[in-house]
């Protein structure tokens, strides 16, 4: 691509990734979440795919499967972390530790130390849908050959 | 003859939809509220979360959620499946 894509991408990027990880962070506060942070975070393949050509992320195709396979791991265990009572028991909202302050009751600002398993969830999620469609690109992206156009 | 019968196939489908909409009920009054009101008045005690939604996707629904997490890892499986080199 040209060299105008190239330099808005370098300078965008970061910016989607920041803003897909605020998504992902605040998915128990605000709009969005896991899914949503994770599409957003992997639109920033999807940019470096189209400026940079296809060899520019031949490299990240082992670490978003790592990644993928990580995070449902992750989601899975949190989900097992609440079998005392059922599956995908939050065990850990309002006990106090991680995550575990409890939620103003009522129309409030948000408190980022609430949510128990669901913050962490959102992150598991958020790094597998990453880390999926981020593969799912760079496989689209290898099969149709090297030229960079 | 085939006209006709298209006419009449757009009139009923148009009627039907008409007869459906003209009975609807208004927008964001369900006839069952009963667990809308549940989650709205427990989330934020039992899942300490603002977000409502984020609290039926992860906690109330979770099981659905690893469901949906399943479908995206089938489809990577599949297009890497699909796309992967063959070794000679």
């Amino acid at each position: 691509m040209s060299v105008v894509v190239k330099t808005i991408a370098r300078i965008l990027l970061p910016v989607i990734l920041v803003f897909g990880g605020y998504v992902i962070l605040h998915g128990h506060l605000t709009p969005g979440g896991g899914f949503q942070g994770g599409a957003v975070a992997a639109s920033a393949v999807a940019l470096l795919l189209v400026a940079f050509g296809p060899g520019s992320v031949k490299k990240l195709k082992a670490p978003f499967s790592i990644l993928e396979d990580l995070g449902g791991v992750a989601f899975v265990l949190l989900g097992f972390l609440g079998i005392g009572t059922t599956f995908f028991f939050n065990l850990l909202a309002g006990s106090g530790g991680l995550f575990g302050a409890a939620a103003p009751i009522g129309p409030n600002p948000g408190v980022l130390n609430t949510g128990g398993t669901v913050p962490l969830m959102n992150w598991a999620v958020g790094f597998k849908v990453l880390g999926g469609l981020g593969a799912v690109m760079v496989l689209f992206g290898l099969f149709g050959g090297d030229d960079d156009r | 003859m085939r006209r006709w019968a298209v006419v009449a196939a757009f009139l009923i489908v148009a009627g039907g939809l008409l007869l459906g909409g003209a009975r609807m009920r208004p927008f964001g009054a369900p006839r069952y509220d009963l667990m809308d009101r549940y989650f709205n008045a427990r989330s934020q005690a039992e899942v300490a979360t603002n977000n409502v939604v984020t609290a039926i996707v992860f906690d109330y629904r979770g099981y659905d959620t690893l469901g949906e997490a399943t479908v995206l890892f089938t489809a990577v499986v599949g297009v890497a499946l699909i796309l992967r080199r063959l070794k000679r």
